[in-house]
């Protein structure tokens, strides 16, 4: 048989990339549903300061796996879990684990724009009010900060004490970003965040993100192949609650390892 | 229907497409070598008026494959095989670009030369259809063994067009005389042996199609 010629390596889609600091290291995640699992042994990490992007088709456990990092998944009473995740280095499940301290680091933004029914200003005050600031000034610098940091200071800055529902859903969609980036989390889950919008306002998000990665640790659940592929670092693939393949986005998206990864990816079922 | 068949079935006729592009420039290349040894202008002219076929046939291909990269946003294999696509409908379209060359070269000549053609120069011809059909065969295939054995024949044709070159330079020295003789033969040599290059490209293609990496055959 004739032997194969030498690979010249390719950089940019390297597989191994230098690893980062994690901020979650998972390791050996079960998630039972009562008596259905949906979470099998789950073990990968989360880089500081990188978007990690959770794709796969539907009910395959990706939104489940999210909720987990900040226990959020423990509002339905009947789950059951086993394994740790470590939120810098303290395991989330341990007893006597704080949850509010987890939610405040660990922030998150939903599929659909979820305003609370206030002025603009008090959607993104309302955070730091819960936390005890009190002080306009230091509020004002907050909801500034925070409206700037989620590029919607321009558009809002005029009409801060308007009612948040007098927005587009794509600014609505930025003002709940604001809302979390207010209470200075760490990391931000983001579940679809961009399936409600209209493609303009799925860019401005998308844009938003990319520039967030610089201050904050991302998690970010995507059915939109593109959106996974334009803006994460890496990308994990789950099917049927399993971990099928956590790799750099480069490599995952050109040459992933796994038949299952390339059929997903590719369109072939899903 | 099974998913993506309507996506299968457009790649599909891109690759019937590559296929009738490397016909049409393996015919010129055997058309170009007939003319040369034939002394056959009229031939030779009708080589470099059928080019334009060939060209708006690697356009066809380059803005199928590129409505098909812009609507369908392919990923992993279905996007290398639509880029490969693009490479190699460029290679096969610089190979019949050489075919005309042969033809020129046999214009240059004329119909009323006294001499014959280096024989060697139809053996690196027939070397080369054979390469071009091994590489489609690959192509279709994606048959990375079949993609790695142009290298090999590649090396022949270098070989073969060195000895040409050698030769031609020996008789110059020796018979000045003939200079525009020895130069269409060399000429005509090393068109046949860039044919060829572009055909170990299309097999590195081939490589990088399925194994996801860049490959370089000509090491």
């Amino acid at each position: 048989m004739t032997t194969l010629a030498k690979p010249v390596v390719n950089k940019q889609v390297e597989k191994k990339p230098m690893e980062k600091n994690s901020v979650f290291e998972v390791t050996n995640l079960n998630l039972w549903y009562g008596a259905d699992q949906a979470l099998y042994d789950i073990t990968m990490n989360i880089a500081e300061n990188e978007i990690t992007a959770i794709i796969g088709p539907s009910g395959c456990g990706k939104s489940t796996f999210i909720k987990t990092l900040n226990r959020m998944v423990e509002m339905v009473p009947i789950v059951k879990t086993s394994g740790s995740i470590k939120y810098n280095e303290e395991n989330i499940f341990d007893s006597g684990y704080s949850v509010e301290d987890l939610r405040t680091k660990v922030g998150m933004v939903f599929q659909k724009p979820n305003p609370f029914p206030k002025s603009i200003y008090d959607n993104v005050a309302y955070g730091p009010r819960i936390h005890g600031i009190k002080k306009k000034k230091d509020l004002d610098i907050i909801v500034e900060k925070s409206l700037k940091d989620a590029a919607l200071w321009e558009e809002v800055k005029d009409r801060l004490g308007e009612n948040a529902y007098g927005l587009s859903g794509g600014q609505q969609q930025r003002l709940c970003i604001a809302r979390c980036l207010a209470i200075e989390p760490d990391v931000i889950l983001m579940d679809e965040p961009t399936s409600a919008l209209d493609p303009i306002s799925t860019l401005k998000v998308e844009e938003l993100v990319q520039n967030l990665r610089e201050k904050y640790s991302i998690v970010i659940v995507t059915h939109n192949m593109q959106q996974a592929a334009r803006i994460s670092d890496k990308t994990a693939f789950f099917l049927n609650g399993e971990l099928v393949e956590f790799s750099d986005t480069n490599h995952l998206f050109s040459n992933p390892d796994d038949k299952r990864t390339e059929d997903y990816i590719t369109g072939r079922f899903g | 229907m099974a998913i993506r068949e309507n996506f299968e079935g457009d790649v599909l006729k891109v690759n019937e497409l590559i296929q009738e592009l490397a016909e049409m420039s393996d015919s010129a290349l055997k058309k170009a070598v007939e003319s040369l040894y034939q002394k056959d202008v009229s031939k030779a002219q009708a080589i470099i008026e059928e080019d334009d076929k060939i060209d708006q046939k690697e356009m066809e291909i380059n803005e199928k494959t590129i409505l098909l990269i812009a609507k369908q946003q392919p990923f992993a294999k279905d996007l290398r095989r639509l880029i490969i696509s693009l490479k190699i409908s460029s290679d096969i379209e610089r190979m019949a670009d050489h075919a005309v060359n042969i033809a020129k070269s046999a214009i240059h000549l004329g119909d009323d030369h006294p001499l014959s053609i280096h024989s060697m120069i139809a053996v690196m011809a027939e070397k080369a259809r054979e390469m071009s059909a091994l590489a489609i065969k690959a192509f279709k295939n994606e048959d990375i063994s079949l993609a790695r054995k142009l290298a090999e024949m590649d090396d022949e044709i270098d070989e073969m067009y060195g000895t040409v070159v050698r030769e031609m330079l020996d008789e110059s020295a020796s018979n000045p005389q003939i200079n525009q003789y020895m130069m269409q033969m060399a000429f005509s040599a090393r068109f046949i042996e860039r044919y060829a290059d572009h055909i170990t490209n299309i097999g590195e293609n081939i490589f990088y199609l399925v194994k996801g990496e860049t490959y370089d055959l000509n090491e």
